[in-house]
C-alpha cells in the first residue's frame, strides 16, 4: 500500500494514533481529465484577474498543495513568467481542533499577501470549514485585495456560505462517501479505519 | 494517556512528532503576528510549586501564541504553605475549569500524582531530580535544528547528574533517538547505581572532549559544596568547567548547550560564553516553540478521543 | 462459660493434628477427641480450619496518645485481633512519648478491655531524643520489657553503650526476666535526606536514597556494643541482605541477639515506589528482590526470630502529599498472617514459631502467649480458614487509617475467630470489641 493511501489523522504522541484508508469504488476523472481541468482553471484565473499581476497562488495543506502546484505551473507556462506561490496549513485555525488534531504541516508563505489577489487552492470543497479557516489564516499574513477559491472537486454539503470561484468538477456525493483527488485522477469511494481512535477528516 | 510526564511516555516516535509539530510552531513564531487561534477558549493552568521564571515564562509565551488563557498559580501566593494537600490544591484549580495543568514541583513524582487526581491532562514542567521532559524536547529540537542526525551522535552531559532532572530526561531522550550519551562528573555528583540510567560514565572531561559532538553543561548548585560533594566551586571549574583551553579541544562543529541560567566561571568560563558554538539562546527560543507543540498536541487533542 | 472448638486442626506439641479444644475461663482445659462437652458451652465448628496459638506482634504503632486521628489503642487492637493477634507491643513514639511511668499507666488503662493484650514498649531515651536515659528501672518494675527509640535509632554510640550497660543491671529488678533493647538501626547522617531505598530505582525516579549501609553500620556497632556489655539487643525490621548476614554471624558467635522482619520487607521491593504512591514509603525502605530473598531465607533458617508488622497507620490525607513529604509507614495487622502463610513457603509450625512463639518470648509474655494448643495453656488463640480468599481494602479495615500497600490484592487465609484469655474478640470474622 502506498504511503499516500494512509492518512494519519491523529497525533501518535499522547496515545492517539489513528490511520484510515481510502477504498476506491468509482473513477470519476482520469489523469488526462484532471490535466485538462487544471488547464481550464488556469485560464479562468487569468481571465478573472485580467492577467497575473498581483496574483498569488496558495495551496492548502495537504491535498491542495499538488493542485496548487499544478495550477501554478500551468499559469507559468501560459504567461511565461514565475508566479508567487505559498502553502498554508490551516490546522491552527480549524473550528474542530479538539476533535481532530491533525498533525500540522509547516506553512510556507514567502510572499506578502497584502494588496494581492490570493487564489486559495484545495483538492475537495465539502463543508467549507477548511476554507473558513484558510480565510482567517490568510488574513493573519496581511490584507489581500481579494481572496478567490479554486478546487478540483466540489462535492456539495456546504455548512457555511462559501462558494468556489474555479471548479474542476462538480461531483454530487453522499455524506458517507469519500473523494480522493490527485493529479492522477479523481476517485469516489469510502474510508475505513485501520487503527483505533481514528476520526476521518472532512476532505 | 493525555499527560506528558516523562520522556519515557513519548518514545522516539512521540519525540519526533513533537519536533515536527514544533517546526510549524517555529513558522508561526516567525510571523509578523506570532499568534494563532489554535487554543482559543482553552485555559491552561500554570502551577509552579517551585520558582522558575524561565520555564514559567516560556510556557506562558507558548500558551499565549496559541491564544490560550493562562491561569497562574504560584506556591508562594497560595495555601500550599498553610499545609493544604497537593490534591486539594489541584482539585481547587481544576474546579475553576482548566484544559491542561502545567506542574512544576520540587518533589519528584508530584506531577504523576497530580495526573492521577486531575481530569485535565498534566504537563510536567520539572519535578525534583526526576524529569523535565519539555527541556529535553527543546534540547533535542535545538540539536536537530542544526541538521544533526542523532544516530551515533556523541553527547557528553557534564556536571551534577545526581541532582538533575534535566540530565535524567536528556539521557532518555538522546538515547532513544540513537545518540551515545556519556556522563562526565566526579563520583559524588553521579547517582548511586548510575548504570540504571543507561549511559557511559567518565570522570574526566578532558578525556571525552575530542570525541564530543554536543557538550551539555549542567548547572552547578552552590549547596553541593556544603554537602561535601565537591571541595570548592573553583576546583569544580578547573576540573569540570569549560575553560578556553578545553574549548579548543572540542571539535569546531560541536555544539555547547546549557539549560540555563549559566554560572559564569563555574560550568563555563566567561571567555567561552560568546563562543560561536554556544547554543544557549537557541535553546531558549526553541523552548517556546517546543512548548507550543506540546500544548497544541495535549490540549488540542483533549476531549475528542473516540 | 466454656467454648468448644470442634473439628479443627490444632498446632500442638505433636505438630498439626485434628482435635477438639475445650476452653473454660481463660484456659484450655481439654484437647482431644470425643471430649465431653458442657451443656452451656458455645460450640464453634472449626472443621477445615486451623487453630493457632494467638499471634504476637512485637512491633506496632497504635498512635495513642497523641495521634488518635490515625489510630487508637482500641481500633488498633481491634485490627490486630482481626489479624489473629492476641498480643501486640505498642511502640513508644507517641505524643507524649511513652518514656515515663505515667504515660505507661495511661496506655495500660486505655488498653483495658480492648480486643487483644496491648503491651507498651518504652523509649530508651527521654523523648526519643538520644540525650537522657528514661527511668528504665521504674518502667521495668511496671512490667515494661522492651525498650526502644523506634522511629529512629540511638545515634550516639556512647549513649547506646550506656543504655546497654544500664539495662544489664535491670534483670535484678525483673527477677531475671530479660530486658530487650530493640533498635531501629539507621545512621541518620547517611539516610535522613532519603525517602526510599538507595538503588537503581531511586536513581531512575530522581529520589534521594536511604542506603543499606545506614542500617548495617548501626547493626555492626550494636553487635560490638552487645559483645562489650552483654546486653540483649533486638534488631527491628531488618530490611537488607547484609543485615541478615550480620545477625547470622552474631548468632554464630554466640551473642544473644534477636531480630524481626516485617511482612512488607519480605513481600515488596523498591520497584513498588515507581508510581510515587506514598503508601509504599516506609522506614526502613522497601529494598531489592535480593534483599527480599535474603530475608525469606533468614526467616526460614531461624536467623530472623520473628515476623512483625510495624503496623504504622497514617491519616488518609497524608497519602495525598508528595512522596518525599509523606510520612513513612504501612498498615500491617490484617494482612500479616495471610502473607506469611502463603508467601514464605514455610510449614505452618514454622509460621507459628515466627509469629507467636518467638515474639512472645522476646516480649517476655511467654507465660500466656505463644504457647501451643495444649491443655493447661492460656486460651489465647486464633482460628483461621487458611484457604479463604479475600480482597484487601483499606476502607474495610478496622484501623482508622487506610494505608495498606496491598490494596486490591487478593490474599488467602482469613482469621475467623480470635480468642483472648478465653474470650472471643473476633467472632466469624467480625471484631466484638
Amino acid at each position: 500500500m502506498a504511503d499516500a493511501d494512509l492518512r494519519r489523522t491523529r497525533a501518535v504522541a499522547f496515545g492517539r494514533s489513528g490511520l484510515s484508508r481510502f477504498v476506491p469504488q468509482t473513477t470519476v476523472l482520469n489523469a488526462d481529465d484532471v490535466a485538462r481541468a487544471l488547464k481550464r482553471m488556469a485560464h479562468e484565473i487569468i481571465e478573472a484577474n485580467s492577467g497575473l499581476d498581483d496574483v498569488i497562488i496558495i495551496g492548502m495543506e495537504r491535498g491542495g498543495v499538488p493542485i496548487a502546484t499544478a495550477i501554478a505551473s500551468a499559469l507559468e507556462s501560459i504567461e511565461n513568467h514565475a508566479i508567487e506561490f505559498g502553502t498554508l496549513d490551516v490546522s491552527f485555525y480549524r473550528d474542530d481542533i479538539s476533535t481532530t488534531s491533525i498533525l500540522p504541516e509547516v506553512t510556507k508563505m514567502p510572499y506578502s499577501v497584502t494588496n494581492k489577489h490570493v487564489v486559495l487552492c484545495d483538492d475537495v470543497l465539502f463543508t467549507g470549514r477548511t476554507v473558513r479557516a484558510a480565510l482567517d489564516a490568510v488574513t493573519d499574513f496581511g490584507r489581500p485585495k481579494s481572496i478567490q477559491l479554486a478546487v478540483m472537486v466540489d462535492r456539495g454539503h456546504r455548512e457555511l456560505p462559501i462558494r468556489p470561484d474555479f471548479v474542476g468538477k462538480n461531483l454530487p456525493t453522499s455524506r458517507s462517501e469519500s473523494v480522493r483527488v490527485s493529479i492522477d485522477g479523481v476517485e469516489l469511494g469510502t474510508t475505513e479505519r485501520i487503527e483505533s481512535g481514528t476520526r476521518e477528516s472532512d476532505s | 494517556m493525555n499527560d506528558l510526564l516523562t520522556i519515557e511516555d513519548l518514545g522516539a516516535d512521540g519525540i519526533n512528532e513533537i519536533m515536527l509539530t514544533a517546526d510549524s510552531m517555529a513558522e508561526v513564531s516567525a510571523r509578523p503576528i506570532p499568534k494563532v487561534p489554535a487554543l482559543r477558549g482553552k485555559t491552561v493552568a500554570s502551577m509552579f510549586f517551585e520558582d522558575s521564571t524561565r520555564t514559567r515564562t516560556s510556557f506562558e509565551t507558548a500558551a499565549k501564541r496559541l491564544s490560550a488563557d493562562v491561569l497562574n498559580f504560584s506556591a508562594s501566593s497560595s495555601s500550599v504553605n498553610k499545609g493544604e494537600s497537593l490534591r486539594d490544591t489541584v482539585e481547587t484549580i481544576e474546579a475553576m475549569g482548566v484544559d491542561a495543568i502545567i506542574v512544576r514541583h520540587r518533589s519528584s513524582g508530584a506531577p504523576r500524582q497530580v495526573a492521577q487526581w486531575a481530569e485535565a491532562p498534566v504537563i510536567n514542567a520539572g519535578d525534583g531530580w526526576h524529569a523535565h521532559p519539555t527541556q529535553s524536547l527543546l534540547d533535542a529540537y535545538t540539536i536537530r535544528a542544526e541538521g544533526r542526525d542523532f544516530e551515533g551522535l556523541n553527547i557528553a552531559i557534564v556536571g551534577d547528574v545526581s541532582h538533575s532532572r534535566v540530565a535524567r530526561s536528556n539521557i532518555e531522550a538522546f538515547s532513544v533517538l540513537g545518540a551515545n550519551v556519556t556522563l562526565v562528573a566526579p563520583p559524588t555528583l553521579l547517582p548511586p547505581h548510575v548504570e540504571a540510567l543507561g549511559a557511559t560514565v567518565s570522570h574526566s572531561l578532558d578525556a571525552v572532549l575530542a570525541e564530543t559532538d554536543v557538550l551539555y553543561l549542567l548547572r552547578m548548585q552552590h549547596e553541593r559544596m556544603d554537602q561535601a560533594l565537591v571541595p570548592s566551586l573553583g576546583e569544580y571549574h578547573r576540573t569540570f568547567g569549560l575553560t578556553p583551553e578545553r574549548a579548543k579541544q572540542l571539535p569546531s562543529n560541536a555544539l555547547i548547550m546549557h539549560p540555563g541560567p549559566m554560572n559564569r566561571g563555574i560550568e563555563i568560563s566567561p571567555e567561552v560564553i560568546d563562543d560561536p558554538r554556544v547554543r544557549v539562546l537557541n535553546q531558549v527560543a526553541n523552548g517556546v516553540v517546543v512548548r507550543m507543540a506540546v500544548l497544541y498536541l495535549v490540549v488540542g487533542s483533549n476531549g475528542g478521543v473516540i | 462459660m466454656s467454648t468448644f472448638l470442634h473439628g479443627g486442626s490444632i498446632v500442638g506439641p505433636n505438630g498439626v493434628e485434628t482435635a477438639d479444644v475445650l476452653i473454660t475461663g481463660n484456659s484450655i482445659v481439654a484437647v482431644g477427641t470425643n471430649l465431653p462437652v458442657p451443656a452451656s458451652a458455645r460450640t464453634i465448628d472449626s472443621t477445615g480450619m486451623v487453630i493457632l496459638p494467638g499471634l504476637v506482634d512485637i512491633h506496632s504503632h497504635l498512635r495513642e496518645p497523641g495521634n488518635e486521628e490515625a489510630e487508637t489503642i482500641q481500633t488498633g487492637a481491634r485490627g490486630a485481633a482481626l489479624g489473629g493477634f492476641t498480643a501486640v507491643v505498642a511502640m513508644p513514639n507517641t505524643n507524649p512519648t511513652i518514656d515515663s511511668p505515667s504515660v505507661v499507666r495511661d496506655v495500660l488503662a486505655l488498653a483495658e478491655g480492648v480486643a487483644c493484650e496491648v503491651l507498651p514498649a518504652a523509649a530508651m531515651t527521654v523523648g526519643r531524643k538520644g540525650e537522657l536515659l528514661t527511668p528504665m528501672g521504674e518502667l521495668a518494675a511496671m512490667g515494661v520489657r522492651i525498650f526502644t527509640d523506634d522511629g529512629s535509632g540511638v545515634q550516639n554510640p556512647a549513649m547506646m553503650r550506656s543504655i546497654m550497660e544500664y539495662a544489664t543491671g535491670l534483670e535484678a529488678i525483673t527477677d531475671g526476666e530479660p530486658i530487650v533493647l530493640a533498635q531501629h538501626c539507621d545512621v541518620t547522617a547517611l539516610s535522613d535526606r532519603g525517602h526510599m531505598h538507595e538503588g537503581e530505582w531511586s536513581t531512575r525516579l530522581g529520589m534521594a536514597g536511604q542506603p543499606v549501609i545506614a542500617e548495617t553500620l548501626m547493626m555492626q556497632r550494636d553487635v560490638a556494643l552487645a559483645e562489650l556489655t552483654g546486653a540483649r539487643i533486638h534488631f527491628q525490621h531488618v530490611s537488607s541482605a547484609h543485615g541478615v548476614e550480620i545477625i547470622r554471624s552474631a548468632k554464630a558467635s554466640g551473642l544473644a541477639v534477636t531480630a524481626e522482619a516485617t511482612t512488607h520487607h519480605f513481600t515488596l521491593t523498591d520497584a513498588a515506589c515507581a508510581g510515587y504512591d506514598p503508601v509504599f514509603k516506609v522506614h526502613p525502605p522497601l529494598r531489592t528482590s535480593d534483599d527480599v530473598a535474603a530475608i525469606r531465607e533468614g526467616l526460614a533458617d531461624g536467623t530472623i526470630d520473628a515476623i512483625a508488622t510495624d503496623h504504622a497507620p497514617h491519616e488518609p490525607h497524608t497519602k495525598e502529599f508528595s512522596f518525599d513529604h509523606a510520612p513513612p509507614g504501612m498498615l500491617g495487622f490484617e494482612t500479616a498472617l495471610s502473607l506469611a502463610l502463603h508467601e514464605l513457603g514455610l510449614p505452618l509450625e514454622r509460621i507459628v514459631e515466627l509469629m507467636s512463639v518467638r515474639p512472645a518470648e522476646i516480649a517476655g509474655i511467654g507465660d500466656r502467649h505463644g504457647r501451643l494448643i495444649e491443655t493447661g495453656n492460656r486460651a489465647n488463640l486464633a482460628i483461621v480458614d487458611v484457604d479463604e480468599t479475600w480482597t484487601v481494602a483499606g476502607t474495610a479495615m478496622a484501623s482508622r487509617s487506610q494505608n495498606t500497600p496491598y490494596e486490591g490484592r487478593e490474599l488467602k487465609g482469613k482469621v475467623k475467630y480470635t480468642i483472648v484469655e478465653g474470650e472471643i474478640t473476633v467472632d466469624q470474622g467480625v471484631a466484638t470489641r
